[in-house]
This record gives C-alpha cells, structure tokens and sequence, in this order.
C-alpha cells in the first residue's frame, strides 16, 4: 500500500522550492511550495498510522534487483511511525521556521530542496525494510547533510565541518555496508522481517563479533558516539535551522533509530552491553562536561546533544526491555525539546547577531516570551519534573540502578549517570542564566534585541507546548505512540511499565535532586571552572582531522608518484610481473593436478614446421634492433601459424590469419617508411636480464597451462551449436553460424569496433605532418623503380580473379569455409596488391571517394539486417532462411544471415582499405600527384 | 603433438613479452603481434587439438569445437585493427614529438648516434 510515497514525496518535494524561485514566487509562497508535498506525506501517514495503532504491521515491496536480495521494501511499524512523525513533524517546523530565519539574500529554494532531500533520505531509513536500500538511504542522508552543513559555502568552517561530517559519517556508512552484507550471508535474505526474526541466529554465528563492530561503527558515527562525536560540534557552523534538524530529530538520530531497529536482532550479548553501554556512558559524560565550557550558545547545544546521545544508546546497551522503552521514550523527548532550543538559539542569534554566551547576558528584558519558551525547554533538558525530560530521565536513572551486569562494579553507571544529570542541569542552568539574567548585554552587534517575527516562534511554541503536555500528562499523549514504537523495538513484547510524574520517594528521585542540587552547585561555581579549563592544552579536534587527512593525502600522492612514474616501460613492466606472479603461484598448483586426455602422436611435419614457428619468432626478438628482418621472421611466424590452422581442423582461422598476415606486414613495411629502419641499442644489461626473466616466467607459465589444458578433458557447450547449425541457422559450416546467427549480436559489436579502429587510425593521420624522408634512416636512397613492370603485369590480371574467389569464399561461406570475414580479407588483400604494384596516386585516380561510407554502410547493413527481424516479431538478429530453386546451380539456401555477413564483409573491406590506403597516401604528401 | 603446441605457445608468448618491454614503438608493435598470435592460439586449443574433424556437419564424424574458432576468427581481425592502430599511433608520435620512445622522450638526434648505427651497418 503505497508506503514508498511516503518516501518519494518529499524528494518530489525537493524539486518544487527551486522552481518556485525561478519563477519567482514570494517567500511565504516558496515556504508553501517546500511544505505541500510534507503534507501529503503526513497526511498519508495519519491514514496508515491508524492501522498501526491496530497492531498491525503495514509492508509493501517492489522488486528492484531480486536477484541481489535487493528490493524496494518498505514497512510502516511503531518505530518507524515514530520516527517518520519526528522526521516530517519537525521538518515541517523547520520549514516555517526557515522562512523567517533565512535573510532575503539568500538561496531559500536552494535550502529548502537540501533540506527535502534529507527529509526524503531520512524517511527511507526509517521505512526501509530491506538492510542494503537502508543503508542506501543512509548514505543519502550523509550526503544531503553534507550539502546542508556547507549550505554557507562561503565559510571556510562551514566547507570544513561539512567535510569532516561526511568524512566520518561516509566512513561509518561503509562500514554499516559491510555489516549488513554480513547480516543477509548470515540469515540468507536481506529483508528485515527476515532479519529480525533470525536473532539468535545472527548472535550463535562465529562472524557475530565483527557484524557487531561493523554496524556499530556506522551508528557511533551517524550518533557521533565517543570517540567519533567530534563531527558533531564542527557541524554547527550549519545555519540554525539545519543543526535544530539534524541533531534533534533526523541525522544524528538515524544512528539510535538503527539500534533500536537491530535491537531484536543484535542485542542481548555482553558483547553488546560492553560496547554499545561504554559508548554510551563516555559519550554521556564527556558531553555533558564539555557543554558546560562553551561559550557558543550552539556549541553548548551540540555537546548537550552529543551527551543525549550517549544517554540513549546506554539506555539501548543495558540489555534491558524496560531500558529499551526509555530510551525509545527518550529519543522522542530529546527531539522535542532539542529542536525547540536550537531554533531558540537561532532566534537569540537572529536578534543579537551573536552567539557568545560571554556577551549575550540579561535578555529577559528585551524578549521574555522567548525567554520563557527557551527556560521551559531547558528544564526539560535538565529533567525538571513536569516537564518530559523528567520521565525519561527517571527511567534511566532506575535502569542503571537495575542493571547488575558489571556485577561488583556495578555502582559505576548509576554514578555515571548522576554525575551526568549533574553537568546537563549545570549546562542547562548556564542556558538559562547565562542568556537571560547575569547583567546586562555586553557589546552586541544588533541592539537593542527584541522579539522575533510572531510565526518563527510558533514552531517553538508547537514543540515547547509538548514538552509541557508530555510531562504533565503523559498517559494522555505520549502513551499510545511510545507503546506501539517500544513494541515494533523489542519485536513485539512489552514489559510491564508506567508513564507516571510520581513514583513515589525513591533512589531514582533522589538521584534526581542529587542531580539537580549538584548541578546547579557546579553553575555556582562555573567562573573556576573556567578558568581552570582556559589552563587546560586546547586540542582542536578540526586542526587534527585536517591534519589527519592532508598526511594521507600526502602518502597517497607519494605513492602514486612512485607508482606512476609516467614510463610505460616501467608500466608493463609491473604489469607483467604481476602475471608472472599469478602464473607461477598458480601453475606450480596446477602441475600436480595432471591431465590425463590422449595425446596425438608427433609426426616429422609437425616438428619441422613448429622448429621453424619457434627459430622464427626467437630470430625476431634477437634481430628485433634490424627492423626490416625481423618483420621477415614475423611474417614466417604468423604463416605456420595458419599452417597450425589448417592442421587443427580449423580452415576458416587459418584463411583468416593468412589473409590478415598479408596485410599486416604490408601494413608494418608502410610504417617503415616513416621510422627509422634500425632500433638501437640503449638496453643495459641489468634491463635485459629482468625482461629475459619476466618472458621466460610468463611464457613458461602460459605454455605449461596451455600444456594441461590440452591434456584435460572437455566439457563444452558446442554440442548444441553443432546440432544446430543446420536447423536452426541453414548452414552447416558451424563457425560461421555461430558468427552470423547464434552469436550474431558479439560479431556486429566487433565490426562496430573495426569501423571505430579504421575511423580512429583516420582522425590520428589527419594533419599529420610527418618529415617524408628521401631515404630511409641509414641514408640509403629508396629503389628507384618503384612500380616494377612484371609486378605491375601480374597483378592487374590477378585482381578480377582475387575477386572471383572471394565472391565465391562469400558465398559458400555458410555451408563451406569461408564467409564475410574472410572474403572481405581477400578482397582487401587484392586491392592493396594493386596499390603496391601501381602506386597510391593509379588506384585514386580509379577509385576517388574515401572507404568511410564503405565501412558505414557494412555496419547499418548489419545492423538493418538485426532490426528487421522486429518486423516480423522476432527479437532482435534473428535470422531465418529458405530454400530457393535456381536454374543450373540447383536447390541453395538464402538466409537473412548472407545480409548480415555483407554487412560484415563490406566492413572489413572499407576498415581495411581506410587504414592501409590513408597510410600510403600519407607518402604521397612530399610529391603530390607523384608515382612512386 | 601437444607438447609442441605448448612450446610453439610459450616461445611465442615470451618473444612477445620480450618485445613489448622494450623501449621504441616499433618493437613493442612486433612484440604485440607476437603476443597475438600466441593468444588467439591459447583460445584456440582450448577446444582441444583434432586432425582432420572440421567443424562442417555432414564432413567428420567427431567434429572439433567450433565455438573457440569464431572467437578467435573475430579476434584475428580486431587484432590487425589493433596493430594497425597502434603503427599509426607510433607514427602519430613519431610526428608530434619527434621520437619513437614509448615513454615519449625526446631523442637529441646527434651526428654521434647516427654515425654509431652507420658504423654497424658497415659491420
């Protein structure tokens, strides 16, 4: 049922803000535009929310890439329910309170879409459920709050703790990834339902541990859990409403949401409870201390919010269902009275112009109705009774009591926790006090302050209002959402629990007073505090990070420097070491295993034959410094090779390979012309020796694994093309069948690639000047008898018959050896016979035009050929064949294939000419129009 | 007969490799080609080595595998259109930089190295 709107819409949304600035509409207007589609989304789910109320479980899957596991699962629990009201509610808060935030010089289009993006990442993580689109959308979410944290651009702080935020958020992500992909080895599927059913499975697997550590990593970032909380205050140089976004109800909370979405399925180890409730208990200490010593009003929110987080992912790690519901209690509180104050804070900000709390003194004054929103909110924080903070607070307080996991050392978390209570009214004193009593205001850019616009206190007021009502009547509120939230959270079950202002006189309330007595003390005493901390070495967790990352930058420069030399020489080098590393390590296995195929006996032919392959190619490396014999050594090379061919069954290769050695050699005598005919030597012997080793390795090892693939038995596929061939593509010559028709697709891609090769060796020769020399390299003036008489007689005779043959290897190409390939090899051979014989300038003067529409025409013959099979419904290349009746010639067969394979045969001729026929000409640019 | 072929294979695969790590264009090109020849004969002989089976039906009765053919058909062409674009990148950088070293460095074309490759040419 539609869930995935809920995560669509608000990327939809994204798009509206922009085109309403273009189009230049007012600023309530645009504000409008970003909030409609937020609507629709809540609207849809208060009408899905209905059934959760119900107990049921609202799912929805659209398969993406079932195949990986992959789908675009959604579910709509308490939890998620939950967290998708924070997520829309509060954004749409933000939303109204941006419109007056946001000066009117600045991009508002640009900032609402950013911020419609994060809503949209965050509304998939929470709806999720599959693990691998979460962590999607997890990764979403880092990259919006990237965009938005460095929405100010302009700053250097703000580029920065964008950066860092990403950083380490994108690091955990990856992390979570690797979690993740463990988890669905584990349990086999990647669907939550699955995953969450398969606890103790997940938590009897050996790879427990390190799925624990790996998610964990990514919560500890997103939640900017110690020691990876210090993002988290850099991230403050976000304009305001962005930080009341992200570190109340979204970014930061994402990290919590996963641990109580993985609760059922992680938790309930003392591996769990070390990590997650140590995290925790440092994250909430250090916090809570470090708030009380900033001087920026958003600095003391951050490290409060960093504190929070750590009080309620102790809350998770205790182990503890009633714990579990706190902390799902508390994630609600905490987003409720965090976003008020921040956007408080900006308020404060927007009136004065500043944020040092050492000047920002008194101002009770000058806005008391603000004043009074932001003390109601911070005494939230600080857990004044009547106020939500309270309750949750109380109930962990009472679970540190409870919990006996550290057995004799279990003391530690309920002092932890009270010396925690105490800093956070401490901090929450100095936000109050601090800002508005304490004197007077000290040099503010903006004076006198005065109240805000009405409507950028009402999201204030919306979220203050419940921290009110939620402490006063819990049970009338909050009860039914944390009930079904707390049930999605523990997999169903609920423990027995009150939601009440009064327990009655006991330890959890005096761990209350206790904290609030001794943080209002600690306040008392804050100046020492002060001025023992301005003693203290400053660490700056931004100068250590960049430090950090520009090192590594360093060593990845000086690695890839020493790598990338820029001597290809010294490339290949690596690179072929790197498989003779593989051949040897792999071959030396190999050798044991054996073949165990019969051998073919070795004949006198055979052994003259390979002697002379194998003294030819040794010749050509030895001589390779004499340009000219060495290319006669390779030309004899690659002629036993095709002599191979045609002992081993495979006429079609060695026509093939005897036509393309023709042109290759011709090709590398052209090339001659231009370079010099000898190498020299320049080799030291050192170089020599480690290339001679690197050969003698690599071709060793390709010959001994060539060696035991001949020996092994086969297991191939071709049995099929072989029976085949005949009926289903009409023609018995099974290579080429398989060429024109069962693998037709793979041979129009490689005539595609030859037009593209020919094309390219055209667009390289293209204004190219090159010295045309008199001589070659040594000084020798060429032969003048360029045209010798009796080549010239012979070959003009020849050309007619050349072509003959290779209409005729054309066409019995589908039954007999031969086909496109070939024929348009042997046409080409007979055509660049005619330009050695009688020169670049005879042939243009006979043929003019260029081979380019050749080559074109070949591809999109082959490819018409392709299409017009959808004419008649087939799928794309499907051939099909008849038998037609000539007079004399009798019964032949014509297939839709032959169109295909003219394709193939006018590609090859026109790629081949092109390059050969532009390479001659390029001979012909000292002496225009001349015979040579 | 095999272990010919895997000789053949290896002297051909190694020349190649030799080549290719040498420092002028033209050798590499060589060394490529050479390379080539022994690739698409290891493709080759992975349909195993037959005489006389050609892969015509109706012509042998133990046909050999004519799948390994039609790859290494296609891939002889695409390999002379990969020489041929490789000469022509050679020559390309002949006539930009005015040397045909791979890592393309400049050569000081000094009378002392011609009249070293004339003093060997009359050797």
């Amino acid at each position: 049922m539609n869930l995935g709107f809920l995560v669509l819409l608000p990327f939809l949304g994204a798009v509206l803000p922009p085109l309403a600035e273009r189009w230049r509409f007012s600023r309530p207007a645009l504000a409008w535009a970003a909030a409609l589609l937020p609507l629709v989304a809540l609207g849809l789910l208060w009408f899905h929310g209905r059934r959760v109320f119900s107990g049921e479980t609202v799912r929805q899957l659209v398969p993406w890439m079932p195949d990986l596991g992959l789908n675009l699962a959604f579910r709509l629990d308490g939890l998620t329910l939950l967290f998708s009201l924070l997520v829309l509610g509060i954004g749409l808060l933000i939303i109204l309170y941006a419109r007056y935030y946001l000066s009117a010089n600045e991009k508002a289009g640009r900032f609402y879409s950013f911020l419609l993006l994060f809503m949209g990442a965050m509304m998939g993580v929470v709806t999720s459920n599959n693990l691998l689109l979460l962590v999607v959308f997890w990764e979403l979410t880092s990259l919006s709050s990237f965009l938005l944290i460095g929405f100010w651009y302009h700053q250097t702080d703000a580029r920065k703790g964008a950066r860092m935020a990403l950083a380490v958020t994108g690091m955990g992500g990856l992390a979570l990834l690797a979690g993740a992909i463990l988890i669905g080895q584990v349990v086999g599927s990647y669907s939550l339902d699955d995953v969450l059913a398969n606890g103790d499975l997940i938590r009897g697997h050996a790879l427990y541990p390190l799925i624990l550590c790996l998610v964990l990593l990514g919560v500890f970032t997103k939640s900017a859990q110690f020691p990876f909380h210090f993002w988290l205050p850099h991230a403050m140089s976000a304009p305001t409403p962005v930080s009341a976004y992200l570190h109340s109800a979204t970014m930061v909370k994402a990290g919590v949401f996963l641990l109580a979405r993985l609760y059922p399925a992680l938790s309930g180890t003392d591996l769990w409870f070390f990590l997650v409730t140590g995290a925790g208990l440092a994250t909430l200490l250090w916090g809570a201390i470090w708030a009380l010593f900033q001087h920026d009003l958003k600095g003391l929110l951050a490290y409060s919010t960093i504190s929070h987080l750590g009080l309620i992912t102790m809350l998770f790690g205790l182990n503890a269902q009633l714990a579990a519901v706190a902390g799902v209690f508390h994630i609600i509180n905490h987003a409720t009275f965090k976003a008020s104050l921040f956007m408080a804070a900006g308020i404060i900000d927007h009136e004065t112009g500043t944020r040092d709390m050492r000047r920002i003194n008194g101002l009770w004054k000058y806005m008391p109705y603000t004043a009074v929103l932001a003390m109601v909110a911070s005494a939230a924080m600080a857990g004044v009774p009547l106020l939500n903070g309270f309750l949750s607070k109380e109930m962990f307080f009472a679970e540190t009591l409870d919990s006996g996991q550290l057995g004799s050392l279990s003391w530690i978390l309920p002092l932890g926790a009270v010396l925690g209570g105490v800093f956070s009214v401490a901090y929450s004193a100095r936000f109050i006090h601090d800002v508005f009593f304490n004197g007077e205001p000290i040099d503010l850019p903006k004076y006198p302050p005065h109240e805000p616009p009405r409507y950028m206190k009402v999201p204030v007021e919306v979220l203050v209002t419940l921290c009110l009502a939620v402490g006063v009547l819990p049970s009338l509120t909050v009860a039914a959402l944390l009930e079904v939230a707390a049930r999605a959270t523990l997999g169903g079950t609920l423990p027995d629990y009150h939601l009440s202002i009064w327990h009655g006189f006991n330890v959890p309330l005096m761990m209350s007073i206790v904290a609030l007595v001794g943080g209002v003390l600690v306040y008392s005493q804050r100046h020492r505090l002060f001025a023992l901390n301005d003693r203290l070495p400053r660490l700056d967790a931004k100068l250590v990070f960049e430090a950090c990352i520009q090192s590594l930058a360093r060593w990845a420069a000086t690695v890839s420097n020493t790598l990338r030399n820029g001597s290809l020489q010294s490339y290949t080098a690596w690179l072929l070491a790197v498989v003779a590393l593989v051949l040897v390590t792999s071959v030396t296995r190999e050798l044991l295993a054996g073949g165990g195929r019969e051998m073919l006996p070795l004949d006198g032919v055979a052994l003259l034959c390979g002697g002379m392959l194998i003294v030819a190619a040794i010749l050509t490396t030895a001589l390779h410094r004499h340009r000219m014999t060495a290319i006669m050594c390779l030309s004899v090379v690659g002629l036993v090779v095709s002599l191979m061919f045609v002992r081993f069954s495979a006429p079609d290769l060695a026509l093939t390979q005897l036509s393309v050695e023709v042109v290759t050699i011709l090709l590398l005598m052209l090339a001659m012309y231009f370079l010099p005919v000898r190498t020299r030597r320049e080799s030291s012997m050192p170089r020599i020796g480690r290339d001679v080793v690197l050969s003698v390795l690599v071709g060793g090892g390709v010959g001994i694994l060539a060696f035991m693939m001949m020996t092994s038995g086969v297991d191939s596929i071709s049995p099929f093309f072989l029976e085949n061939a005949k009926p289903g593509g009409g023609g018995t010559n099974v290579v080429n069948v398989i060429l024109v028709d069962f693998r037709g697709f793979d041979t129009f891609g490689e005539i595609i690639v030859l037009g593209i090769a020919g094309m390219g060796i055209y667009a390289l020769l293209k204004d190219l000047e090159l010295y045309s020399p008199r001589t070659d390299s040594l000084g020798r003036p060429w032969a003048k008898d360029a045209h010798p008489l009796i080549l010239v007689t012979i070959s003009r005779p020849l050309l007619p018959l050349a072509l003959m043959i290779s209409v005729y290897i054309f066409l019995r190409g589908h039954n007999l050896p031969g086909g496109g390939f070939i024929a348009g090899l042997i046409t080409s051979v007979a055509l660049v016979l005619q330009y050695v014989a009688s020169g670049v300038a005879w042939m243009h003067r006979r043929i003019p035009g260029d081979y380019h529409p050749v080559v074109a025409l070949g591809v999109l013959l082959a490819g018409f050929t392709g299409v017009g099979a959808w004419y008649f419904g087939h799928p794309f290349l499907t051939s099909a064949f008849w038998h037609v009746h000539w007079p004399v010639v009798g019964e032949f067969e014509v297939a839709t294939a032959m169109l295909f394979d003219t394709g193939v045969f006018l590609t090859v001729v026109g790629a081949t000419l092109l390059i050969l026929a532009n390479l001659g000409k390029l001979s012909l640019l000292d002496d225009k129009g001349g015979v040579r | 007969m095999e272990a010919l072929v895997a000789i053949i294979i290896a002297v051909l695969v190694g020349s190649g490799v030799y080549l290719v790590l040498r420092a002028r264009t033209f050798p590499v090109i060589l060394g490529l080609t050479l390379l080539s020849y022994g690739a698409n004969l290891f493709v080759f002989i992975s349909g195993r080595l037959k005489l006389d089976q050609v892969a015509v039906v109706g012509q042998s009765a133990d046909p050999t595998d004519p799948l390994p053919q039609a790859l290494v058909l296609t891939a002889i062409v695409i390999g002379f259109a990969m020489t041929a674009f490789l000469v022509v990148l050679a020559l390309r950088a002949q006539g930009e930089l005015g040397s045909d070293h791979v890592d393309g460095q400049r050569d000081e074309l000094s009378g002392e190295h011609l009249d070293e490759q004339r003093q060997e040419e009359s050797r």
